[in-house]
C-alpha cells in the first residue's frame, strides 16, 4: 500500500486502496495466473465500465486465475510515483503490475492512448512490445478501439478482437504451457496469434504505397491467419456468458454509481455514422426472466440505490414493457431509483418516465443527429420530424418542459441548409410547446438545449470512406448554428452548446490511423501528454509539434479523399459486417437513400454468418441472404 | 423507532471520508435488508445521521450513527446482519434501540476521547513527555482559533477535560470538548503542545484514534453515546 503520507496528500485516496465490497481476494500461492485488468483512465471512469465487471467476474470464477484491477493514477499521484519510483500496483493485492502474468487493457476511446503508455511506464514494463522478455507480463488489449489497433500496435503483445467471454480460457491454458516449458516469449506470442480472435501485431508486416496508403498487410508466417475474425457470444443466456451478479461497489462516487443491466448486444438500426451499431452485430437479446433475476440479485448484492439498463437502443428490446413493469414494482418496494437510458420518445416511454421520474425536473432527450430530413436520410437515422414533434407534443401535454437535442456537424454531403436546420428544428419544438400548452398551464418557458458534436468517421462504418472536416470548418459550422439559433422566433427558449474541435481532430486521426502513428503517440507522451480525454490536460500544441517532428501530416488521416478500393489499416479484421456491405451503404448514403432496419428486412451485411439473434427472426419485409 | 449504531474505523478505511462513509452505510443497510425508514418523494433517502464526522486519516473505536427504522427485530440481530456486510476496516461494535426521548446523535455529542501516537519516523526528537505535566498544570492555555470569518482567542484548558500519557508506550490520551459549540480537534491540541515547547510538528506526525464519543447525562456526567437510558 502507498505510504500514509502519500495517501493523506493526494486527492481521493480511495482510488488506490482496493478493499471495496465484492472485490475479490485470493491466496496467491494457490494461483497460476494473475491478471491485471486495466481501464486506462481515472478510477471513477474505469469503475463505471460494464465490460471490465463482466471479465473480472469471469476470470475470478477460474480457480487457477486471480484477476485484479488497475486504473490510471490521477496526475497528483502520477507525479509522486515518478519522483519516488513507486511501481504501479493492482488494487486488490497492492502488488506491482510488472509481477503479473497478464496486463489486460480495455480501450474504449482513442483519447486514452497516452494513458496506456502511462500505465506501462509507471508499471516499469517496456513501452515497446518488442523489448519485453519472459519476465514481463503479456500486454493484451481489448474493446472497441482494437477494431483498428494499428496506431497502438507497437505497444501491445496481443489484441483480443471481439467479445471477451469466448477465447480467454484457451489463451490462459496456452499461457500455462508457456510458463511450464522452455517456450520463448516469441513462441508463445506466435501460438497465441493463431487462436481465433487473437491478433499479434509482431507477426504481421505492412508495406505502403508512395502516397502513404497501404499496399499490403501480410502475416510473416504461413501458419498465422491473414484475417482475424471477431469473437462473439452466440448465446447470451448460456453458462459461458454469465453476468456479474456481485459487481464491486466503490467507496467513492463513480460515474456509473448504480446497477447496470445489459439487456442486449448489437443494434438493428444501422445508423451510418455509428461504429458500435456495426461492430456488435447481430442484435442478441438476453432472456427477460434471467434479467429479472439478475436485477434482483445485483441490487441485493451491491446495495445500490439505482438501476439502469444498458444497450445501444433499449426501445428495440422485444420484452421491454415486461421488464420495466417488473423493475418498477420491484424498485418501488425497495425504494430504488430507475434511470432509463435514452428511449425512443413515444406514448409508452413517456408513460414509463412519468412513473419513475419527477416530470418537472427531468428532461426529454432526442438525438435527431441532423437538422433536415435529407441529412437524416443520408445518415440513415430513421427519425422523422413527425416522430420528434409528435413525441415532444405528447410530452408537453404530460407536463415536461425541458428538451435536450443532440446533433452532429460535419456529416458527409452536409449543406448550409442542413446546418441551419438544427436551429430550425429546435425552434419547431419550442413552437410546438407554445401551441400545445395553454398559457395558464405553462411552467415557465420551454427550455431547449441543443448540442452539437463534430462528426468523426470511424472504421467499420459506411462513413469510413468519408472526408472529415477540418477544425476551422467545424468551428465555422458551429457559428452558423449559433447565428441561426439567434434568428429564430423562439431563440430565447433555445440554448446552444458545441464541442471543442481540436480534440475531435486528433480523435479523427487515431480512429482511422495506421502503425506510423505509434511513434507520434509515444513522442507526445514523452513530452507530457496524458489524460487527453480531459480538456484541462489536452495539449493540442504539443500534439501538433510532435506530428511535425515525426513528419506526419494529420490531414492524411482526416480530410483526405479515400477511393472505394483503398486498403484500410483495419481491413485485416472482420467484425462480421463485410466491406462490400459498408461500401453499398456508403453509396446509398450519397444517394440519400435509407436502408430498413434488421427487423424490417435483412440487408445482407454479413453478420448472418453467426446464425444468431435478429438474423434468425422472420423479417417483415422478407429475407435477403448473404 | 430510532437505533444507534456504534462502529470502528481502521485499516485503509481511515482514508474514506465522511460523505463516502454515509454512502457506504446506506448500501450496507440495503444489503443487510434492514427495515430502515425512508423519506417520501421521488428520490427517497434513508433516515440516517452521524454523531461527529471523523477526519480523513483518523482511526476510531467509537463512531456513532442513528438510523430510523420502521420495524425492529432486536438489537443483536441488527448488529449481526449489519456486521455481515462490513468490509475489512469497519466493525459494528454495538446496536442500541434508543428510547423515544433520546436526542439525535449529533446534537447529543459533548466530548470525545482520543489516543495520540506518533507515526513511524515522526517521533519527537525533543523531551515532549517530560514537559506534559508542566503544560497541563498551567492555569490557562491561551489559544487562537481560526473561524471562517475571523480569529478567536480562547482558553484551551477549558476544553481539555483530561490529559494523560504513557512515556513508555509513547502515547498521549485526552478527553476533550466535542460539542457543536466548543469542539476542539486533538491535532490542534498536539500542535499547541508543540508550540508551547517551541516546536512545530510535521503534518504527518500524529496517528490519532478516537476512542469513544460521549454525551452528558441528566446529572452532567459524561457517558458513551450508546450508554444512554430512558
Amino acid at each position: 500500500m502507498l505510504k500514509d503520507e502519500i495517501l493523506l496528500k493526494i486527492e481521493k485516496p480511495a482510488r488506490y486502496l482496493g478493499g471495496e465490497v465484492n472485490s475479490v481476494m485470493k491466496e496467491k500461492e494457490k494461483i497460476d495466473i494473475r491478471v491485471a485488468m486495466c481501464f486506462p483512465d481515472v478510477y471513477e471512469i474505469g469503475m463505471s465500465h460494464l465490460g471490465i465487471q463482466i471479465l473480472y467476474d469471469m476470470f475470478n470464477r477460474y480457480e487457477d486465475t486471480w484477476c485484479e484491477r488497475v486504473y490510471s493514477p490521477w496526475t497528483d499521484l502520477d507525479e509522486i510515483m515518478r519522483r519516488e519510483h513507486i511501481p504501479l500496483f493492482a488494487l486488490e493485492s497492492q502488488d506491482p503490475i510488472r509481477e503479473f502474468d497478464f496486463l489486460a487493457i480495455t480501450i474504449q476511446y482513442e483519447m486514452c492512448y497516452t494513458n496506456i503508455l502511462q500505465i506501462l511506464d509507471l508499471s516499469q514494463i517496456p513501452i515497446m512490445a518488442c523489448d519485453r522478455t519472459k519476465e514481463d507480463p503479456i500486454v493484451i488489449g481489448g474493446g472497441p478501439c482494437t477494431y483498428n489497433p494499428e496506431p497502438i500496435a507497437d505497444f501491445f503483445d496481443l489484441f483480443y478482437i471481439g467479445e471477451g467471454e469466448t477465447m480467454y480460457r484457451r489463451l490462459l491454458d496456452l499461457y500455462k504451457e508457456y510458463q511450464a516449458s522452455d517456450m520463448t516469449r516469441a513462441q508463445f506470442l506466435h501460438e497465441a496469434g493463431r487462436l481465433p480472435g487473437i491478433y499479434c501485431p509482431q507477426l504481421y508486416e505492412t508495406s505502403y504505397k508512395e502516397d502513404g496508403t497501404i499496399a499490403a498487410f501480410t502475416p510473416l508466417y504461413d501458419d498465422v491467419p491473414a484475417k482475424i475474425d471477431k469473437e462473439i457470444v452466440t448465446d447470451l443466456d448460456a453458462e459461458a456468458a454469465v453476468y456479474p451478479l456481485a459487481p464491486v461497489v466503490p467507496f467513492i462516487k463513480v460515474t456509473q454509481d448504480r446497477v447496470v443491466l445489459e439487456i442486449m448486444r448489437g443494434c438493428i438500426r444501422g445508423c451510418r455514422f455509428c461504429q458500435a451499431g456495426q461492430l456488435y452485430r447481430p442484435l442478441r437479446e438476453r432472456n427477460v426472466d434471467e434479467l429479472k433475476e439478475y436485477a434482483s440479485a445485483m441490487l441485493k448484492n451491491t446495495g445500490h440505490e439505482e438501476i439502469s439498463l444498458s444497450s445501444l437502443s433499449s426501445s428495440d428490446y422485444s420484452k421491454l414493457p415486461e421488464l420495466i413493469d417488473y423493475l418498477i414494482e420491484e424498485c418501488d418496494r425497495k425504494k430504488i431509483n430507475i434511470s432509463l437510458p435514452s428511449l425512443r420518445i413515444d406514448a409508452f416511454s413517456l408513460d414509463v418516465m412519468s412513473k419513475v421520474q419527477d416530470v418537472k425536473k427531468s428532461s426529454l432527450t432526442f438525438a435527431p443527429e441532423a437538422g433536415t430530413q435529407r441529412m437524416r436520410d443520408v445518415i440513415n437515422k430513421g427519425l422523422t420530424i413527425d416522430d420528434i414533434l409528435g413525441g415532444a407534443t405528447t410530452a408537453f401535454q404530460g407536463g415536461w418542459n425541458k428538451v435536450k437535442l443532440y446533433f452532429m456537424l460535419g456529416l458527409p454531403t452536409e449543406t448550409t441548409e442542413d446546418i441551419e436546420g438544427i436551429a430550425v428544428l429546435s425552434n419547431e419544438i419550442a413552437k410546438a410547446y407554445y401551441e400545445t400548452v395553454p398559457k395558464e398551464k405553462r411552467n415557465g418557458k420551454v427550455q431547449i438545449v441543443t448540442s452539437t458534436s463534430f462528426f468523426i468517421p470511424k472504421p467499420f462504418t459506411p462513413f469510413q470512406w468519408a472526408q472529415m472536416n477540418t477544425r476551422d470548418e467545424f468551428l465555422e459550422k458551429a457559428h452558423i448554428v449559433r447565428d441561426a439559433v439567434k434568428s429564430q422566433l423562439n431563440q430565447k427558449s433555445i440554448k446552444y452548446n458545441w464541442h471543442e474541435a481540436d480534440v475531435s481532430e486528433l480523435e479523427g486521426v487515431f480512429a482511422r490511423g495506421d502503425r506510423k502513428l505509434c511513434r507520434v503517440i509515444y513522442g507526445a507522451y514523452k513530452k507530457g501528454c496524458i489524460f487527453d480525454a480531459w480538456s484541462e490536460y489536452f495539449k493540442n500544441d504539443i500534439w501538433l509539434e510532435t506530428f511535425a517532428e515525426e513528419g506526419i501530416d494529420p490531414a492524411f488521416y482526416t480530410t483526405r479523399y479515400r477511393s472505394d478500393d483503398e486498403i484500410f489499416p483495419w481491413d485485416f479484421i472482420s467484425c462480421g459486417v463485410t466491406k462490400a456491405f459498408l461500401l453499398r451503404e456508403w453509396k446509398k448514403a450519397n444517394q440519400e437513400t435509407v436502408s430498413p432496419n434488421c427487423r424490417m428486412a435483412c440487408q445482407g451485411c454479413g453478420a448472418a454468418r453467426y446464425g444468431v439473434g435478429v438474423c434468425r427472426e422472420p423479417k417483415a419485409g422478407g429475407n435477403l441472404s448473404e | 423507532m430510532k437505533v444507534r449504531i456504534k462502529f470502528s474505523k481502521y485499516s485503509s478505511m481511515i482514508f474514506i471520508g465522511h460523505l463516502d462513509m454515509m454512502r457506504y452505510f446506506q448500501k450496507a443497510i440495503r444489503r443487510a435488508e434492514l427495515d430502515i425508514t425512508y423519506s417520501t418523494g421521488f428520490s427517497p433517502h434513508q433516515i440516517m445521521s452521524f454523531a461527529a464526522p471523523l477526519g480523513v486519516g483518523m482511526y476510531s473505536n467509537g463512531e456513532y450513527m442513528d438510523i430510523g427504522m420502521d420495524s425492529i427485530t432486536d438489537a443483536e440481530d441488527i448488529k449481526e446482519r449489519l456486521q455481515a456486510q462490513m468490509v475489512e476496516g469497519v466493525d459494528i461494535l454495538s446496536v442500541t434501540i434508543l428510547p423515544e426521548t433520546a436526542g439525535n446523535a449529533m446534537a447529543s455529542v459533548a466530548a470525545a476521547r482520543y489516543t495520540v501516537r506518533f507515526r513511524e519516523g515522526y517521533e519527537p526528537d525533543f523531551e515532549l513527555f517530560d514537559h506534559l505535566e508542566e503544560y497541563y498544570r498551567q492555569e490557562t492555555l491561551p489559544a487562537v482559533k481560526q473561524t471562517k470569518k475571523n480569529t478567536v482567542e480562547f482558553d484551551l484548558k477549558q476544553a481539555i477535560y483530561e490529559l494523560s500519557w504513557d512515556k513508555e508506550k509513547q502515547e498521549i490520551y485526552m478527553l476533550v470538548n466535542a460539542s457543536s459549540s466548543g469542539n476542539v480537534k486533538p491535532g490542534f491540541i498536539m500542535e499547541h503542545i508543540y508550540h508551547y515547547l517551541g516546536q512545530k510538528p510535521s503534518e504527518f506526525a500524529f496517528v490519532i484514534t478516537r476512542e469513544d464519543t460521549y454525551t452528558e447525562d441528566a446529572d452532567g456526567n459524561l457517558i458513551p453515546l450508546d450508554q444512554i437510558t430512558a
